[in-house]
C-alpha cells in the first residue's frame, strides 16, 4: 500500500490559503514527527533525527502557495517540507527505515530525502547546503522560461553560512525566481542563535536589494501570504525573496540530545512556545470561523493518524534494502 | 584535419556541445574575455544569455550547477584555476558527487566542472595543484585530463553528453601545445585509455602533462634497444584498469608518471591495482614518479625541482628494468 500524497494536489498557487486543507497537512506533519519520536525511542531508528514539531506551519503555508511543480530544497529538518509538497509518507518512512521501497532506497535517510516529481530537490545534511541548490534549480527555471520558482528552506544558522550571502547576491544580480526562507527557531544547535548572529536575519537582504520580510513562523495565513508575495514576485521576473518565519522547535536539536547536550532551554520558554501551538491555533481561528466544528476537526485528525499508522505499518512490513544495492546509483549508465 | 592549440580545441568542443543541445549554458569566470582562452568567442556565438559571467562566489556556482543540472540544464562552469576547487569543496563532494547516489538514483546531474590544472610558470602553491586524486576521492565525479588537443577537444563533447558530474582538468602547461584535431562534433569516450606508443619491455602509465615526457624518453630508450609502451589513461575516474593491465601482463613491468602529489595519488592506484590485480605478470616492482609531498615552491628552480621530468622518468623505466 502506498498511502496518498498530496503531488496531485490542485496547484493552488497565487489563490487564496485552503485553511483546512493547510491544517490536513499541519496534523499530517505532526502525526509523522510523532511517530518518529516513538520509534526513536524504542530504538526502531536507525541514524539520528531531527524532528520538525512546532514548525509544521511555515512549511505548510510556503507549500501551499507554490505550484506543483515549482521546487524546493530543504534541510536536516526537512520531513515537514517533503509532506507539505506532497511526499508519500509511506515512502519516507520506508526511507527511514532502510527499505528498499524508501524513496532513496535506503541510501539517503532522514536528511537526504528527494522526491524528485515532487519538485522536492532534496533535504540535506549540511547547513546551507540546499541554497545553491535552489539558486541554480531558479536560473534553470529563468532559462527555460517555464514559470517555475524554486524554495529553499533553512535555518536560523544557515544565514551565517558564504553560501547564503553568495546566493542573494547571485539572484539578486541575474533576478532569478527563488525565494529564501528562514526558518528561526530560535537555536542554532544548542546554543541561542542570537548569541551567533548579529542583527536581524531580514536585514541580510538589505545590501542586495532584496525584498525581505519577517513573519510569525507559527501563523499558517501569515507564511502563505508570504510566500505567495515571494512567488508572485519571481514569476514576474522581479527576482528573488528573503523570508524569516519565526517560530520554535519543541523538541531538541535531534533526538536524543539528552544524553550529550544537558539542558540549554528553560523549560518555560518551551511551554511558552507550546501555547503558541500552530496546529491549535489554526483550530481555534476555523472553529471561531465557522469553517470547522468540533467533530469536523476530530475527523481530520483521525483520518491523518490513520493514514500515518498505516503509512508505518506498509514500510515496516516493507523488505529491507538488499545489500548489494550499496554499490548502485553512483553514476547514471542513461543519456537523457 | 586541421592543427589547433589544445585550449582552442577544448573551446571547439564545447562549441560543438552548445550547437547541438540549447540546454549547454556555460558558467566562468571572466567568460567573455576567457583569459585562459578555452571559452573565447563563445559569447559572440551564443549570446550573454548562454555565457555568463560569474561572481567569484565559487562553491555557490558549483552548487548552482546541481541545481541547474537538477531542473533540466546542462551547465558548464569554468572555475580557472583548479585550485579554486577547494573553495567549494562542500558542494562539489557532499552536493554534485552525492546527490544521485543519495537520492537512489532518482537524479541525473549533467554537469561539467573545467579549470586549468598544475603547475606553470611560478603560479606558487595557491594556482598549481594537481588535485585529481581528491576528486577521485569522491566516488560520484568523473575525472578527465586531456594531453592533446584533438583529445581536449573529443573528451569535452564527451563530457557534456555525459549525464553526471564530470571534472575536466586542463593541464595549464599543455594550453599552447598544437596538434591535428578532426573538425566537426566527435567524442573521446570517458573511461577509455589509450596506446600513445606501443613497446613490449616496460608499462609506462603517464598522466596529462607528463604524457610528452613518457614519450620523449620513449624514444630515447628506442635508440638504447628498450621498448616502451606509453599509455595514457585520459579518465583517470573511471579509469580504464583493463588497457593498463593487458600492457603489464605482456610486459610485466609498470612505471607510473602522475602530476599529484605521491600519497593517495593516482599512481597509487594503478600501482595497487596491478599488485593485486596482476601481480603474477609483474616480473619487477612497479616504480612511480610524482610530485613529492609538498606544496608546489614559486621559484622557477625550485618549481622545476619537483617537475616529473624527464631525467626521473628515464631513471624510473632504467630501476623497472634492472
Amino acid at each position: 500500500m502506498v498511502s496518498r500524497g498530496m503531488a496531485d494536489r490542485a496547484a493552488g498557487a497565487g489563490t487564496e490559503l485552503d485553511h483546512l486543507e493547510a491544517l490536513r497537512v499541519m496534523i499530517r506533519i505532526r502525526e509523522f514527527e510523532e511517530m518518529c519520536r516513538r520509534l526513536f525511542a524504542r530504538g526502531r531508528l536507525p541514524g539520528f533525527v531531527h524532528l520538525y514539531i512546532g514548525q509544521e506551519a511555515v512549511a505548510a503555508g510556503a507549500c501551499l502557495a507554490l505550484r506543483a511543480d515549482d521546487q524546493i530544497t530543504s534541510n536536516h529538518r526537512g520531513h515537514g517540507h517533503v509532506i507539505a509538497k506532497g511526499g508519500d509518507p509511506a515512502r519516507m518512512f520506508a526511507e527511514l527505515l532502510g527499505k528498499a521501497d524508501g524513496y532513496c532506497g535506503g541510501k539517503g535517510g532522514s536528511m537526504h530525502i528527494v522526491d524528485f516529481p515532487s519538485g522536492m530537490l532534496g533535504t540535506n545534511g549540511i547547513v546551507g547546503g540546499g541554497i545553491p541548490i535552489a539558486t541554480g534549480a531558479a536560473f534553470a527555471n529563468q532559462h527555460l522560461g517555464n514559470s517555475r520558482v524554486a524554495l529553499s528552506f533553512f535555518g536560523d544558522g544557515a544565514t551565517n553560512q558564504g553560501v547564503f550571502f553568495e546566493s542573494l547576491n547571485l539572484a539578486a544580480l541575474w533576478k532569478l525566481p527563488v525565494i529564501f526562507l528562514a526558518e528561526n527557531n530560535q537555536y542554532t544547535e544548542w546554543t541561542r542563535t542570537e548569541d551567533l548572529t548579529v542583527g536581524e536575519i531580514t536585514q541580510r537582504a538589505a545590501p542586495f536589494g532584496v525584498p525581505a520580510r519577517q513573519v510569525d513562523g507559527n501563523d499558517v495565513t501569515a507564511v502563505h501570504e508570504a510566500v505567495r508575495e515571494a512567488a508572485g514576485r519571481a514569476r514576474s521576473g522581479d527576482g528573488p525573496s528573503l523570508i524569516e518565519c519565526v517560530t520554535y522547535r519543541w523538541h531538541g536539536h535531534n533526538e536524543g540530545e539528552e544524553a550529550f547536550a544537558g539542558r540549554y532551554r528553560p523549560q518555560s520558554e518551551i511551554e511558552e512556545w507550546k501555547a503558541r501551538d500552530p496546529i491549535a491555533a489554526l483550530e481555534s481561528r476555523l472553529l471561531d470561523d465557522g469553517v470547522a466544528n468540533a467533530a469536523s476537526l476530530d475527523a481530520i485528525h483521525a483520518s491523518e493518524r490513520g493514514l500515518i499508522e498505516a503509512a508505518y505499518e506498509w514500510a515496516s512490513a516493507a523488505p529491507a534494502a538488499p545489500v548489494e544495492d550499496a554499490l548502485t546509483d553512483v553514476f547514471s549508465p542513461a543519456r537523457p | 584535419m586541421g592543427d589547433s592549440y589544445l585550449v582552442t580545441a577544448m573551446r571547439d568542443g564545447l562549441a560543438e556541445a552548445m550547437r547541438e543541445d540549447p540546454a549547454v549554458v556555460l558558467f566562468g569566470e571572466d567568460a567573455d574575455r576567457s583569459v585562459m582562452g578555452s571559452t573565447r568567442g563563445l559569447i559572440d556565438e551564443f549570446g550573454p544569455d548562454r555565457v555568463r559571467n560569474i561572481p567569484l562566489s565559487e562553491a555557490t556556482i558549483v552548487g548552482c550547477g546541481v541545481g541547474a543540472a537538477a531542473a533540466g540544464l546542462r551547465p558548464v562552469i569554468d572555475l580557472m584555476v583548479s585550485s579554486f576547487f577547494y573553495i567549494t569543496m562542500d558542494q562539489l563532494a557532499n552536493q554534485a558527487a552525492k546527490l544521485r547516489y543519495m537520492s537512489g538514483g532518482q537524479v541525473q546531474l549533467p554537469v561539467v566542472y573545467f579549470a586549468a590544472t598544475g603547475g606553470a610558470g611560478s603560479a606558487a602553491a595557491q594556482h598549481s595543484e594537481s588535485p585529481h586524486p581528491t576528486f577521485i576521492q569522491q566516488a560520484g565525479l568523473k575525472v578527465v585530463m586531456p594531453s592533446t588537443p584533438s583529445d581536449a577537444k573529443g573528451l569535452m563533447l564527451a563530457a557534456v553528453r555525459d549525464p553526471n558530474p564530470v571534472v575536466y582538468l586542463q593541464e595549464a602547461s599543455l594550453g599552447g601545445t598544437r596538434g591535428p584535431v578532426p573538425e566537426g562534433p566527435f567524442e573521446v569516450p570517458l573511461g577509455k585509455a589509450t596506446v600513445r606508443r606501443e613497446g613490449a619491455d616496460v608499462t609506462v602509465v603517464a598522466v596529462g602533462r607528463t604524457v610528452r615526457v613518457a614519450l620523449a624518453v620513449a624514444e630515447e630508450l628506442h635508440g638504447e634497444g628498450v621498448s616502451v609502451e606509453v599509455i595514457d589513461p585520459r579518465t583517470l575516474h573511471p579509469w580504464d584498469a583493463d588497457t593498463v593491465m593487458e600492457s603489464v601482463a605482456r610486459t610485466g613491468r609498470l612505471v607510473v608518471l602522475d602530476t599529484a602529489r605521491q600519497s593517495c595519488g593516482f599512481a597509487a592506484e594503478v600501482i595497487a591495482t596491478a599488485c593485486t590485480e596482476a601481480f603474477g605478470s609483474l616480473t619487477a616492482a612497479p616504480v612511480r614518479v610524482t610530485a613529492p609531498d609538498v606544496p608546489m615552491p614559486f621559484a622557477p628552480q625550485l618549481e622545476r625541482h619537483l617537475a616529473v621530468d624527464e631525467h626521473k622518468v628515464k631513471a624510473a623505466v632504467l630501476r623497472s628494468l634492472a
